[in-house]
């Protein structure tokens, strides 16, 4: 948390805004609250006690009255606490649940669309061909997105699931450079990867790291303009593997660079370059690496190309 | 010709699901719930069983179950076929006996008919 944060902290106002809560029932301001009223039973109690030293009942009294109001106090900010937690539940349930059903009728669509175009039922033509894989690439976005969000769901309820074990984060890579390859090839892109000889295993969950890597890769590939190049380095640093994604492609705004890995997040010129994307990629990779232990950040300059690297622990923790 | 019961609320899966299994050389027949399912698969004795796990009913869970504590129908393959892809689920299909756990969303059509071919040889 850096000094503006904090400062921020203070402006009750807009803390009580962002969580939709009366200002007495504002966590930021209930504690200034009972901090004042400390500090001023302190006062008093001293002043007091110097005054009427001879009868401490009173004393005693104030004592208890100011101790029962910063009782209630707590009381609030707690429930107000309880309230924003069940909020956020909420919200993520609510994505969870609504994704799950949107996935059933998305499952119908893309199985009747592949029915279409496989030309089984009724051969087709180029024409309509062409408007098929229009609604075939469509449903294959709102499926990819669906995914995102149920993942995202899953890491702010705190529910992703990581199975931790040792496998070769070369051969995964390896593994999806196959899978992106004819789209690399079809754009005319240059990929290379550079692994050093005789890297260890790591420890880690094998399916999220996928999911690292494939949207490292994805970016890579989509922001790369035309006939480009991409170098994926992998080495040894220590006790931690270092993988790096280097690309020539449009880069990011040096303005835009703090706000990379929030959520929904786009830049203004990967908008303009590619309208696909949910801008979920960077924040579940972050979130995934960051829950394996590892580091995960970036260099970029606009126009020029951007470099992803992310970090994991080789030993078993 | 080899029979497969498909056990699936949806009817627009049971279409396109059914036709492709017809083109690629199977009988179907089709479910709209967990109890029917059930009987049928007593009644009819399939090859192979497509189970959805959200069922009308009687969950998919329960209708494996109760496939596999049937000796009539224990050595039926089921194939877990579902939205849900939760490691949880996964691990109880399996340890209840399914042959296969397949989610919707990851699958296409052709991909459903191979694993199916995998598990149905010829």
């Amino acid at each position: 948390m850096n000094f503006k944060n904090i400062i921020k902290q203070f402006d009750i106002f807009s803390q009580a805004k962002k969580y939709g809560l009366p200002l007495w029932q504002s966590p930021q301001f209930l504690f200034l609250v009972m901090g004042v009223i400390i500090i001023v039973s302190t006062l008093t109690t001293y002043t007091i006690g110097v005054r009427y030293i001879d009868d401490p009942i009173i004393v005693a009294l104030i004592v208890l009255f100011l101790s029962v109001i910063l009782f209630i106090i707590a009381t609030i900010i707690t429930q107000s606490f309880e309230r924003i937690t069940e909020a956020s539940r909420m919200k993520s349930e609510f994505v969870s649940i609504v994704s799950h059903q949107l996935r059933s009728p998305l499952s119908n669509l893309k199985w009747a669309i592949e029915l279409l175009m496989s030309g089984k039922i009724n051969s087709i033509s180029e024409k309509e061909l062409e408007y098929f894989k229009i609604l075939r690439e469509n449903s294959d976005r709102m499926t990819e997105l669906i995914s995102d969000l149920l993942i995202v769901s899953r890491i702010e309820t705190a529910r992703l699931p990581i199975n931790n074990k040792e496998f070769s984060l070369v051969e995964l890579t390896e593994g999806l450079i196959k899978v992106f390859n004819p789209f690399v090839q079809a754009s005319n892109i240059n990929m290379v990867f550079k692994p050093e000889e005789n890297l260890p295993k790591i420890f880690a969950d094998p399916s999220q790291i996928r999911l690292v890597v494939e949207n490292l890769l994805d970016n890579a590939v989509r922001y790369v303009k035309g006939k480009g190049d991409i170098l994926i380095k992998m080495g040894r640093r220590k006790n931690i593997i270092l993988f790096e994604i280097k690309d020539d492609g449009v880069g990011i705004p040096k303005s835009d660079h703090k706000f990379i890995f929030q959520k929904f997040f786009r830049s203004e010129n990967a908008l303009r370059h590619q309208t696909q994307g949910s801008g979920l990629g960077l924040y579940i990779a972050k979130a995934i690496v960051d829950k394996s232990g590892g580091k995960i950040g970036f260099k970029s300059e606009e126009n020029k190309g951007s470099t992803f690297w992310f970090t994991l622990p080789i030993n078993k923790k | 010709m080899k029979k497969i019961l498909l056990i699936e609320d949806e009817s627009a899966l049971q279409k396109t699901l059914g036709e492709v299994l017809n083109q690629a050389g199977y009988e179907t027949s089709s479910a709209l719930d967990g109890e029917i399912g059930l009987r049928m698969a007593k009644e009819s004795k399939p090859d192979l069983i497509l189970l959805d796990l959200i069922l009308p009913k009687l969950h998919g869970f329960e209708v494996l179950k109760e496939l596999k504590g049937n000796k009539e129908t224990a050595d039926i393959p089921v194939i877990v076929l579902t939205n849900l892809e939760s490691m949880t689920d996964i691990e109880k299909a399996i340890e209840l006996g399914a042959k296969g756990y397949l989610v919707k969303a990851q699958y296409s059509l052709e991909e459903i008919v191979q694993k199916i071919k995998e598990v149905l040889p010829e």
